[in-house]
């Protein structure tokens, strides 16, 4: 047996990039790694658009008074920044790319189960974002990306239903992927592919495919009842007509706060593949990593009310959901306990993946632990609403998805093009994103607890100096942010060409070519081990 | 505590040293597990850093011991942290006996408050030290948040509804109010000042302006006006039940539900009368939506507060509203 995996520095002849050629082969495509490049170039617009508003928010909020900006045009931006991110990028990111590229071939499958409802969920997604864009753009919104009632249905005097419709149109994309998924999770898996083989990946996408299939519907009909309020004057959510606006909060978060775990667990998933790869070693309690997604899961539904604790709810009822809400740091803390572990001993690389995935971890615990600050009801009520808020689902959503995102993302961008990415470039990257990160969102912790409320287009001057602190931070992360836009491009021409398995790493993925050919692999694999056996080198591929 | 660059804000209700001593201990608790766990990730990087590129670590599948343990030891923590927030929450709650009260009203972009003597204030708010304040917030229109970070207080004026909260100043100055709810263009422009007094202070205060009416008789006047007495008597023989020791209590409703007369219910029982009906009466109460602005309900509900409970007892109908017979 060699101790190397055969590496082959020719591309192989034919793959799923040169199957076909035409604009045509890729809008009619049904192959779930030409879906996932689709998805990938739409969500990078998405992430890009979204980032420049909050340039622009960064920008107004370096001084005191309201100058760049007018009040008006300042909420319709970080409107369409929340709106964007959340809807159009955090959301799909890592499930609709990653996901979709990877999710069939680790369980050995030769596609999704449903291969046209895939590309329907694409062209859902881009339909539901055109209607948003143009929402965002002529006219605006300026709700928040929370569309609290009654505001949005009675007194906004912008886009709310168009920008409503796009979110709500996408959001079938997000339920049909989750249920593409569970069927292929369900059906399809190669033989010998047991569940308890499979790579946590897909057990982090098959809890997520839960709650979106369970979730997206709730906000679906939610969205429609703030659209009949607003178009045919409903007394859902209107006081003075009868309705409540504390029920529109209940049935948002029932949806939106599950929607934070559509978000993280799937980059967890990403994170137990690069700290298991890196380290050479299988994965430490992968059983009780694999289960505590489920839990999280199950639990994401059951704490929405902590979003609501200066609402006026009972006592009683406060107390039930901030109790629950601190149960979801246990299987938290459990994915983050194994993953350290699991360097333990092991072969650790310091390559750029490696450093995202422990940057992830770093981070994630500070936004983890942050979280329970708001659990803690006492507490919530005075930092809710302000800044500390902001730092802290920054800290899970970008110091967390984002950064795995860009772990994974470099990770697999040999499998998914054949070609290496620059590695100093992308580790300069890296520590930009961090440095810069820190350094944005560290400070408006102590803005948050010193009473800056978020939404606020204007402030009182002394929170100035925190405030300039973030925006340098922001620039410093932005920069971070472009670096791969360009290398990452550049190297689909012009990087190194891969081997088929180049860190190398166990995983089915990594068992065919790379790129891998339209049927994903030349012949089904068949599974006779568990996930992550590092101890031998990875078996040998077979070309042709 | 540092000049120049300060990470609390001031102390300066009963309540903010104990917000600010459980926020410390969890930023203590949040520093030790990043430290310790970053650093145990970096050692063993470093440590076990790849020193041959065909190096092949030995497996180490898992271990039970130590799930237990660190799914234990987090859950015991965060028990204590639940308990001590709640402990927190409860003092937040609860109300003084011996409060003062002040309405709330939210209104784009603005806050108007009440006094019980009457006087009234826009975006600014005369107290106490040493006394205990109830707020009773709602808006006019969309939901706003009454929020004072000096005295790390903050409670939602929602539309429809009034929400409780309450505070103790307890060193005279100017504080920040600011609305930390979402509420359209001017959100930010939305701030005011809360000024703790020392009491001698407030009493000058309170004299100085033009001899107020209080809120109970604004609320007198206004149920004279709108006839509300026709039908809602003290002796209890009108088609309206007996306002008299209402508030606060029990009331049976059509259909046998038992609801609690506090101030949310009076509110819609005079805006949309038919909502809730008492058992035994009808619903012939004409709606007042529309006619009455937050501050005549604020008004009213402080004259009906201040009605002599007995008057209901005296005429042979139980206070508590449930008519004796059908």
């Amino acid at each position: 047996m060699p101790t190397q995996p055969i590496t082959s520095e020719t591309m192989p002849k034919e793959h799923y990039l040169n199957a076909d050629y035409g604009i045509r082969s890729w809008l009619l495509t049904i192959d779930h790694k030409r879906i996932a490049l689709l998805y990938l170039l739409s969500v990078t617009v998405a992430f890009a658009l979204g980032g420049a508003y909050a340039v622009l928010v960064r920008l107004e909020l370096l001084t005191p008074a309201g100058d760049f900006f007018t009040a008006e045009n300042y909420n319709k931006m970080f409107t369409a920044h929340g709106v964007i991110m959340v809807f159009f990028f955090m959301i799909p990111a890592i499930p609709a790319t990653l996901g979709n590229f990877l999710l069939p071939m680790m369980i050995g499958a030769k596609d999704l189960a449903f291969p046209r409802i895939n590309l329907l969920s694409w062209y859902l997604y881009v339909v539901g974002f055109l209607v948003t864009l143009g929402a965002l753009f002529v006219g605006g919104l300026d709700t928040g990306w929370t569309f609290y009632t009654p505001y949005s249905t009675a007194f906004a005097n912008s886009n709310v239903v168009a920008a409503g419709v796009g979110i709500f149109i996408s959001g079938f994309s997000s339920i049909l992927t989750g249920f593409n998924f569970i069927v292929t999770i369900h059906k399809m898996r190669a033989p010998g592919m047991t569940w308890f083989r499979m790579p946590l990946f897909v057990w982090a996408h098959y809890a997520t495919s839960l709650i979106q299939i369970l979730g997206t519907p709730v906000v679906a009909v939610t969205i429609l009842m703030v659209a009949a309020e607003r178009l045919f004057k409903f007394g859902f959510f209107d006081p003075t007509r009868g309705g409540d606006p504390i029920l529109f909060q209940h049935l948002f978060w029932f949806y939106s706060h599950p929607a934070v775990y559509i978000m993280i667990l799937p980059a967890m998933g990403v994170i137990s593949e690069l700290v298991t790869c890196f380290s050479r070693k299988r994965v430490f309690g992968y059983d009780f990593i694999a289960m505590s997604s489920l839990a999280i899961a199950v639990l994401s539904f059951l704490v929405w009310a902590h979003h609501m604790f200066v609402s006026g709810m009972s006592v009683y009822a406060a107390m039930i959901f901030s109790a629950l809400s601190f149960l979801v740091a246990i299987p938290s803390a459990i994915k983050v306990f194994n993953w350290t572990a699991t360097l333990f001993r092991g072969s650790v690389s310091w390559q750029t993946p490696m450093l995202y995935a422990m940057g992830f971890i770093g981070l994630f615990l500070i936004g983890g632990l942050t979280g329970l600050f708001l659990a803690s009801v006492g507490l919530d009520i005075h930092v809710t609403d302000t800044y500390f808020i902001v730092a802290h689902f920054h800290y899970v959503m970008v110091g967390g998805t984002i950064m795995a995102y860009l772990g994974g993302l470099h990770f697999w961008w040999p499998k998914m093009t054949g070609r290496l990415y620059p590695e100093w470039w992308a580790r300069v990257s890296a520590v930009l994103v961090f440095v810069g990160f820190n350094t944005t969102f560290l400070p408006q912790f102590i803005l948050g607890y010193l009473g800056m409320p978020r939404r606020y287009y204007a402030y009182p001057e002394e929170f100035q100096v925190l405030n300039v602190m973030s925006t340098a931070g922001a620039s410093i992360l932005g920069v971070g942010f472009l670096l791969p836009i360009f290398y990452l491009a550049w190297s689909m021409r012009y990087g190194r060409i891969s081997s088929a398995n180049p860190w190398p790493a166990t995983g089915l993925e990594w068992q065919t070519p790379s790129p891998p050919p339209t049927e994903n692999f030349p012949r089904t694999p068949v599974v006779d081990e568990e996930a992550y056996d590092y101890t031998r080198p990875p078996k040998e591929i077979a070309l042709v | 505590m540092w000049q120049g660059f300060p990470l609390f804000p001031e102390q300066a209700s009963s309540l903010a040293a104990r917000v600010d001593e459980f926020y410390i201990f969890m930023w203590l608790v949040t520093a030790f597990f990043t430290v310790t766990i970053s650093a145990t990730m970096l050692y063993f990087a470093v440590r076990y850093r790849r020193r041959r590129a065909d190096e092949r670590p030995g497996e180490i599948h898992g271990s039970l011991a130590l799930e237990l343990t660190w799914t234990i030891i987090p859950l015991l923590i965060v028990v204590v942290m639940f308990v001590w927030a709640t402990l927190l929450f409860f003092a937040q709650r609860r109300t003084p006996d011996d409060a003062m009260q002040v309405t709330v009203v939210g209104k784009r972009w603005m806050w108007k408050l009440q006094h019980m003597t009457g006087q009234r204030e826009i975006n600014e708010l005369h107290v106490p030290v040493g006394k205990a304040v109830r707020l009773m917030l709602t808006s006019e229109d969309t939901i706003h948040s009454f929020y004072v970070p000096a005295f790390r207080m903050k409670m939602d004026a929602v539309p429809g509804r009034y929400n409780e909260t309450w505070f103790r100043a307890t060193k005279p100055g100017k504080y920040h109010i600011f609305c930390a709810e979402y509420c359209g263009t001017e959100h930010s422009g939305m701030i005011g000042w809360v000024y703790a007094m020392e009491p001698t202070d407030y009493q000058l205060w309170l004299a100085g302006g033009p001899a107020p009416v209080s809120l109970a008789e604004m609320g007198q006047k206004l149920f004279a006006e709108r006839n509300c007495a026709t039908c809602h008597t003290p002796q209890g023989a009108g088609r309206g039940p007996v306002l008299n020791g209402l508030p606060g209590s029990k009331v049976l409703l059509q259909g046998g539900e038992e609801w609690v007369a506090d101030d949310t219910y009076l509110r819609e029982s005079i805006l949309r009368p038919s909502a809730k009906i008492v058992s035994g009466y009808q619903p012939v109460m004409p709606t007042f939506q529309g006619q009455l602005g937050e501050e005549d309900l604020a008004a009213l509900i402080a004259y009906i507060k201040s009605l002599p409970a007995a008057a209901g007892d005296a005429a042979g109908r139980p206070s508590s509203n449930v008519p004796a017979s059908k």
